[in-house]
C-alpha cells in the first residue's frame, strides 16, 4: 500500500514538476506562484491528504513515515501545493473529533478562540489565500475556520504565498488535542522533510550535472575538487533525511507524550535546516554560473533551501530549545536523556 | 533520481532497556566514583585486561557470535547497547576492542572451523586480544599497496615485512596481517590475511609516541616469522574483499561519534543549569547533531542484524561523527573559556588537553575523511 501510494505520487509529482517551475514568477520580488487547480485535483483525487489517517478517521492506517514521507517527495520536485499543511491540518481535526478540511488546509497560530468564535490575525500564513480550511491553534483549544479575510498578501524567498489572515467570526471548535509548542514542533517537522526532499533533489541535480559538463577535456565531476563537496553535501542530505524520519516516527507520541516528540523535531529541524545552508553553497559552486540563472531549475531548490529553514522555528530557536532542555537536566543526566530521546523510535 | 541511501530507524523494540539498564549498573559499580573525566576522556584507548574479563564474564562479548563458539548468539542492536553504554561511560575497553569490533566476526565470516572453535570463546571471555595489520611506511591510504609478504614455505608460510601505526600491538596476542602472496598484475589480486600469533619468533614491536608521548601506536617488525599453513584466514589471494569487509566492520560502531564525549559531558558540568544564551543555544546544536547521529549508528546496528550490507552508510556516519568529535572541543574552548592545560590541575582544562591532543586522528584512523569521502562520492555515481 506504502509503495503504491508513493508510486502513483512519484508520477504525479514528476508530471506537474515542470510546470511548477514555469508557474514561478520570472522576478523575486514579483510576488507569489500561481495556483495550479489541475495540481491540486489531482491530489485530492489520490486521496494524498488524508494520508496521515487511520482507518477509522477515514485514513489507510498507514504510519506517519508515509504521509510525512510525500511532503518529502513533492519537495524534491518542488511541488507548489500546501499537501504537508492539509495532511496535519486533516490529521489535527480527527484528532479533535471536527469534520476533515474542504479542500486545501493550512495551519495558523494565533488569533483568539472563544466559545465558538474567532478573533484576531495571523499572519505568513503558508499558501492563506488559496486555503479553504484553516486550522487556527490557540492555547488549548482549536478552531476549524474557513480562510477569512486575505489581509495582506505575501510571499516567501521560493515565491510560495505567505499572507496575513483576518478573522471576526464563527468557527467550530474543540479542545486541541495538542500545545501551541507542539503544534509549532509539528511545522518544523514538515519543514525538515521539505528540506530533505529539496537537498536530494539538489544533490542528484549537480551529480548529473557533474557527470555531463565538460571542463580541462573531461566531466568536471571526475575532479577530487568536486567529489569532496558533493560527498560532504550527500552527508549533510542524509542527516537532514534522518532527523527528519526520526521525528516522523515519533509523530503519534505528539497527541500522548509529547516532550519527546517536539524533542526529536527540534533536532530535526536544526540538523536539516544547517544542512541546507551548507549544501546549498555546494551545490550552487560545483554548478558555476548556469546555476545562477533563473531559467536553469537548482534555484527553485535552493530557494526553497533558503526559504524553509527559516519557517517554524530555524536552527537558532530550536537549538536554544533543546539547549535549555539539557541545561534543566541533573547532573550527569546528558547521557541518559540521549538514549531517552531515541529509544522511543 | 534518489540518493542512493537512507537510514530507516531500526525496528520496534530495539531499545533493550533492561539491558542497558543492566550495563549501566555494572559500569556505575565497576567503575566506582573517583573514575572521572579524566580517565573516561581516553575513550577507547583506556586499557585494562581485568575489565575486559569481567565484560567477558558478564556476557558482553562476542555478544554476536554463534553459542557453538562460545557466542551469546545476541542481536547487532544488543551489542550496540552495550557499546554505546561503555563509550559513553569512557570504560576502559581498548584491549578487547578490535577483537570484539572487527577480528571477531572476520573470524567468523572466514574462519575454519578450527579456527573458530581455539579463538572466538576466548575472545568471548575477554582473555584474547588483537591488533589490525593493515598499514605500513608505503601503504596508507593506498592499502593496495602493501609490501609485506608471505611465501609458502614447507608445509607454512614465510612472513617478511613491516606494520606501522598498529595500536596496542604491545598488548595482543593476535594480528590479522593483510600482505602479499601471490605475483598477481592485478593490485587487488595476490594478496591474503594471514592469523598470526605474536609470540612466533621474529617479530618485534617498537614503540612510537603519539603527539602527547602516549604509547598506543607500533611498529611491528616481521623478519622471516615461519607459520603454519592453518594460518591462513580465509581463501588465499582473497585479501582484498576480506579487508575491505573488515574496514565495515571498523566504520559501523558508536565509537565513531562519541570520541569526544567525555568533554562534552564535563563542558555540561561546569556550565551548570544556568548556561548564558550563547553556550546554551550551542549545546542545543551539539545535542540536535548527537541525537541524529545516534539514529543513523543506530539504523546501521540495524541493517547489521538484517544482514544488509550497510558499507556506505557506515562511511557517512564516520565522516560526520568526526566532525562532530573535532568540533566539540573548539565550541567547548569557545564557551567555557580555559587554558588547555596537561595534568591534572583543573579537570575541564585537562580534559580539553586530552581531547584536542587525541582529535587529529578522529578522521584519520579507520580510513581518513578524503577516502571516506572518496567513497561516498564513487556511490553517488561521480568518477
Amino acid at each position: 500500500m506504502e509503495n503504491m501510494i508513493f508510486d502513483t505520487a512519484e508520477h504525479l509529482f514528476s508530471d506537474f514538476a515542470e510546470a511548477g517551475f514555469e508557474a514561478m514568477p520570472v522576478h523575486a520580488e514579483d510576488g507569489a506562484t500561481e495556483w495550479m487547480p489541475d495540481l491540486w485535483t489531482q491530489i485530492e483525487e489520490l486521496g494524498l491528504p488524508t494520508t496521515l489517517l487511520s482507518e477509522d478517521q477515514g485514513g489507510y492506517g498507514l504510519p506517519p513515515s508515509c504521509g510525512l514521507g510525500l511532503v518529502r517527495l513533492a519537495a524534491s520536485h518542488a511541488i507548489p501545493a500546501p499537501l504537508g499543511e492539509t495532511l496535519v491540518a486533516n490529521w489535527l481535526l480527527a484528532a479533535a473529533g471536527l469534520p476533515l478540511a474542504d479542500g486545501p488546509a493550512t495551519l495558523a497560530c494565533g488569533p483568539q478562540i472563544t466559545a465558538q468564535r474567532l478573533q484576531g490575525t495571523a499572519d505568513r500564513i503558508a499558501w492563506g489565500r488559496h486555503a479553504q480550511t484553516v486550522v487556527v491553534l490557540s492555547v488549548d483549544s482549536i478552531a476549524r475556520v474557513h480562510r477569512g479575510r486575505v489581509s495582506e498578501q505575501g510571499f516567501n524567498l521560493a515565491a510560495e504565498p505567505r499572507d496575513t489572515l483576518t478573522w471576526d467570526c464563527e468557527a467550530e471548535t474543540a479542545a486541541a488535542p495538542v500545545s501551541e509548542i507542539t503544534f509549532r514542533a509539528i511545522g518544523a517537522v514538515l519543514r525538515a522533510q521539505a528540506l530533505a526532499g529539496t537537498l536530494e533533489a539538489a544533490v542528484t541535480l549537480t551529480v548529473e550535472y557533474a557527470n555531463e559538463r565538460q571542463q580541462f577535456g573531461r566531466p568536471i565531476g571526475k575532479f577530487q575538487a568536486n567529489q569532496q563537496p558533493l560527498a560532504i553535501a550527500a552527508s549533510q542530505t542524509a542527516a537532514a533525511r534522518a532527523g527528519a524520519d526520526m521525528a516522523t516516527d515519533l509523530l503519534p507520541l505528539a497527541l500522548t507524550a509529547p516532550d519527546r516528540f517536539i524533542t526529536a523535531a527540534a533536532a530535526a529541524k536544526q540538523r536539516a535546516g544547517e544542512a541546507a545552508g551548507m549544501v546549498a553553497g555546494i551545490v550552487h559552486q560545483v554548478h558555476g554560473a548556469i546555476g545562477f540563472t533563473q531559467e536553469y531549475r537548482l534555484q527553485a531548490l535552493t530557494r526553497r533551501l533558503w526559504a524553509w529553514r527559516d519557517e517554524w522555528g530555524n536552527e537558532a530557536e530550536w537549538a536554544d530549545h533543546l539547549g535549555a532542555r539539557v541545561a534543566s537536566l541533573e547532573p550527569n543526566g546528558f547521557w541518559p536523556f540521549l538514549t531517552w530521546t531515541g529509544d522511543a523510535a | 533520481m534518489t540518493i542512493p541511501f537512507a537510514f530507516p530507524a531500526p525496528p520496534a523494540g530495539s531499545d533493550h532497556s533492561e539491558l542497558r539498564a543492566e550495563v549501566r549498573a555494572f559500569l556505575a559499580e565497576t567503575l566506582g566514583p573517583d573514575y572521572g573525566a579524566t580517565l573516561q576522556a581516553r575513550s577507547w584507548n583506556g586499557h585494562d585486561p581485568e575489565f575486559s574479563r569481567k565484560l567477558g564474564a558478564q556476557g558482553w562479548l562476542g555478544m554476536t557470535f554463534p553459542k557453538e563458539y562460545g557466542g551469546h548468539g545476541r542481536s547487532a542492536l544488543e551489542r550496540y547497547v552495550v557499546v554505546e553504554e561503555m563509550l559513553a561511560a569512557g570504560a576502559p575497553v581498548a584491549a578487547h576492542w578490535i577483537a570484539d569490533r572487527q577480528s571477531g566476526p572476520l573470524l567468523l565470516h572466514f574462519g575454519t572451523e578450527a579456527q573458530k572453535h581455539d579463538i572466538l570463546p576466548r575472545i568471548v571471555a575477554g582473555e584474547c586480544y588483537f591488533c589490525i595489520g593493515m598499514s605500513e611506511a608505503g601503504s596508507g591510504s593506498d592499502l593496495a599497496a602493501v609490501k609485506t609478504r608471505a611465501r609458502r614455505d614447507g608445509d607454512g608460510w614465510r612472513l617478511n615485512g613491516t606494520k606501522i601505526w598498529t595500536t596496542y600491538a604491545q598488548h595482543a596476542n593476535y594480528m590479522i596481517v593483510f600482505c602479499r602472496t601471490g605475483d598477481s598484475e592485478d593490485r587487488h589480486g595476490g594478496t591474503s590475511q594471514l592469523l598470526v600469533d605474536l609470540s612466533t619468533p621474529g617479530i618485534t614491536i617498537t614503540p612510537i609516541l603519539d603527539i602527547a608521548g602516549e604509547h598506543h601506536m607500533n611498529e611491528v617488525q616481521f623478519n622471516d616469522v615461519l607459520l603454519p599453513e592453518t594460518a591462513l584466514l580465509g581463501q588465499e589471494g582473497q585479501g582484498w574483499s576480506q579487508v575491505m569487509g573488515e574496514l565495515a566492520f571498523e566504520r559501523s560502531g558508536p565509537d565513531r561519534f562519541l570520541s569526544s564525549y567525555a568533554l562534552l559531558n564535563e563542558l555540561l558540568r561546569v556550565l551548570g543549569n544556568a548556561p548564558d544564551q550563547v553556550a546554551q543555544r550551542a549545546i542545543g546544536r551539539l545535542t540536535a547533531h548527537l541525537m541524529v547521529l545516534r539514529h543513523m549508528s543506530r539504523s546501521v546496528a540495524g541493517m547489521l542484524e538484517n544482514k544488509e550490507n550497510p558499507t556506505l552508510q557506515a562511511t557517512i556516519v564516520k565522516d560526520l561523527g568526526a566532525l562532530l568529535e573535532q568540533e566539540i572541543p573548539e565550541i567547548a574552548r569557545s564557551i567555557a573559556p580555559a587554558d588547555p592545560v596537561p595534568g591534572p590541575q583543573h579537570e575541564f582544562a585537562q580534559v580539553l588537553a586530552r581531547t584536542l591532543m587525541s582529535a587529529p586522528s578522529f578522521s584519520l584512523r579507520g580510513g581518513t575523511r578524503e577516502i571516506l569521502r572518496g567513497i561516498i562520492a564513487r556511490n553517488l555515481g561521480l568518477r
